[in-house]
């Protein structure tokens, strides 16, 4: 059940016990308990609105930030990105592969904040070598979710 | 002849604003991604021909596995399998090669809506047998006997059954074959839904009983399991003698199927397995979702076993099954098929497709718990 479940909790987190427990084909305590299990686990960490920001307030923007770092010795990268993970701006902080090592997404007001951002507080962190920034113009599709209007349901009853 | 009973509500709904359709039989995933990209590589290529009439010889292979690893069936690719225009040219072909003038062909219904009319358009004569609710509308071996007459030609067997979610299994199958054995009856095996079984059930043949491969012509398709109605694409497989009429009749009316769908169909037999389960696994929810729905709305509702509609009985509320989806379309702008557009058998029953999003179905579900509440039929 655990991956029905959690696959149906990722497209819709509102969905009702009773719901999940007809779709699954299971009793609703059974759901309750498997639920419970993996919030405690850390395998459910939130429930969470997928939010079209840019129809809130048109001028917040986000960016992907490229980090370069010098990794501690024992440390690795845990201790920058541990750093960045608390600043409240940052929506997402990933270790990568490639060119740089880490990846920061940040939401802000406007560019200027954003650019502040990065010039005040993740360029002076100590082992970070150097940054670059990517605004992101315009979302499609996050965490799953299409943004751009819904498709109509052009099925046609045919015979 | 008679315009489709599907069509009827249809034409109504189309003119209302917020109507909640669960009128559909048509999947509502895109088509794979795998499967559209294969396509335009095969536009990119210019695969833009005709192929042989019988289809392109690597995708008569890749059937020929599919069939032999899904179903336990063999065919020879050379002479047995016959690529067609989705599954409904495989049933029109075939029946065109079988029929002579005045031949009887058995149909039980309720059933999709095809089999009469091409059956009176090849000239034969159409014998209906009625499932029955208390049967799970599965064929049953006495109303078959009792329906077989020297003039019967063919036998249509369509399972897992659009409208009503029946499906044969391997014991309810060998009863029939039982029956046909020593008769000179074909049987036109529609299994366009063969992918779409429920509970564990897997889909069974007839093809693949004894005695039953020689008379037997298995038409499926790509339509229905990999969602890929548009392409306009299926095959019907069988004995080469029985292929070879059916080719003559394709050669001449069709010529071949789209070259395009067949290229990007290999892709669909060999490559997407796992985008078929995923699919599955969500019509089951949805499935599991409709029944419970219609059950606490207080319609005996069975569990359907294969394809993708419920068929819930409504004769409790007094209403015939088309003054019940016209009253429902009326007042709550919802549409579904009333059973009797798929036969007489259909009386008391309304198809309702689950090709929608469960949110789509609950907000059905919901108009419909207000259509009886509003008549003082919710329980």
């Amino acid at each position: 059940m655990n991956r029905k479940l959690l696959k149906l909790l990722s497209k819709n987190a509102r969905t009702s016990l009773e719901e999940l427990s007809v779709l699954l084909g299971e009793s609703k305590e059974a759901v309750a308990k498997e639920m419970d299990a993996m919030e405690k686990e850390g395998i459910i960490r939130a429930y969470k609105a997928v939010v079209d920001w840019e129809r809130v307030d048109s001028t917040g923007v986000s960016a992907l930030i490229e980090l370069r770092v010098s990794p501690k010795a024992g440390l690795g990268f845990e201790e920058v990105a541990g750093k960045v993970m608390q600043m409240p701006e940052v929506e997402s902080v990933y270790l990568m592969s490639g060119g740089y090592d880490l990846c920061v997404i940040v939401r802000g007001k406007t560019f200027q904040e954003v650019a502040m951002f990065v010039a005040k507080q993740l360029s002076t962190i100590d082992s970070v070598l150097s940054t670059a920034t990517h605004f992101v113009l315009r979302r499609y599709k996050d965490t799953d979710v299409i943004l751009i209007d819904k498709q109509k349901d052009d099925r046609e009853v045919l015979v | 002849m008679k315009p489709s009973g599907i069509r009827k509500f249809f034409d109504i709904a189309e003119q209302m604003q917020d109507v909640i359709s669960l009128g559909v039989g048509e999947p509502d995933f895109a088509t794979p991604w795998k499967i559209r990209a294969a396509g335009i590589d095969a536009l990119e290529q210019g695969k833009t021909k005709y192929s042989a009439n019988r289809g392109t010889l690597r995708l008569r292979e890749s059937v020929a596995e599919y069939m032999n690893k899904k179903f336990h069936l063999t065919y020879d690719p050379a002479e047995e399998i016959l690529i067609t225009v989705g599954g409904s040219e495989g049933i029109d072909a075939a029946l065109r090669a079988m029929i002579a003038p005045g031949d009887e062909v058995i149909i039980p219904q309720p059933s999709y809506v095809c089999y009469e009319p091409m059956t009176a358009l090849a000239g034969g004569v159409p014998v209906i047998i009625e499932t029955k609710a208390e049967d799970e509308f599965k064929l049953t071996a006495r109303d078959l006997k009792a329906a077989l007459t020297p003039k019967t030609k063919a036998l249509i067997l369509p399972y897992p059954c659009n409208p009503t979610g029946a499906i044969m299994e391997k014991k309810d199958l060998e009863e029939i074959a039982e029956v046909l054995r020593g008769t000179d009856v074909f049987v036109i095996s529609d299994e366009i839904y063969a992918e779409l079984t429920f509970g564990g059930l897997k889909h069974v043949s007839i093809a693949s009983l004894p005695g039953m491969r020689e008379r037997t012509v298995v038409v499926n398709g790509f339509s229905k399991a990999f969602s890929m109605t548009g392409w306009r694409l299926g095959f019907a497989v069988g004995p080469k003698e029985i292929i070879a009429q059916i080719t003559k009749i394709h050669q001449y009316a069709i010529m071949c199927a789209p070259t395009l769908s067949q290229n990007a169909a290999v892709t669909a037999l060999t490559e997407c397995e796992d985008d078929v389960q995923e699919m599955l696994e969500e019509y089951d929810m949805r499935r599991r979702f409709i029944v419970s729905g219609f059950t606490e709305l207080g319609l005996t509702c069975r569990n359907p076993r294969g394809a993708f509609y419920a068929f819930p009985c409504i004769s409790s509320t007094g209403m015939t099954s088309e003054e019940f989806c016209e009253a429902l379309l009326a007042e709550q702008h919802v549409a579904l098929v009333p059973g009797t557009a798929f036969g007489k058998g259909g009386e008391g029953f309304v198809r309702a497709s689950y090709c929608y999003s469960v949110a789509h179905i609950k907000e059905a579900l919901r108009r419909i718990g207000e259509f009886l509440k509003n008549r003082n039929l919710k329980k």
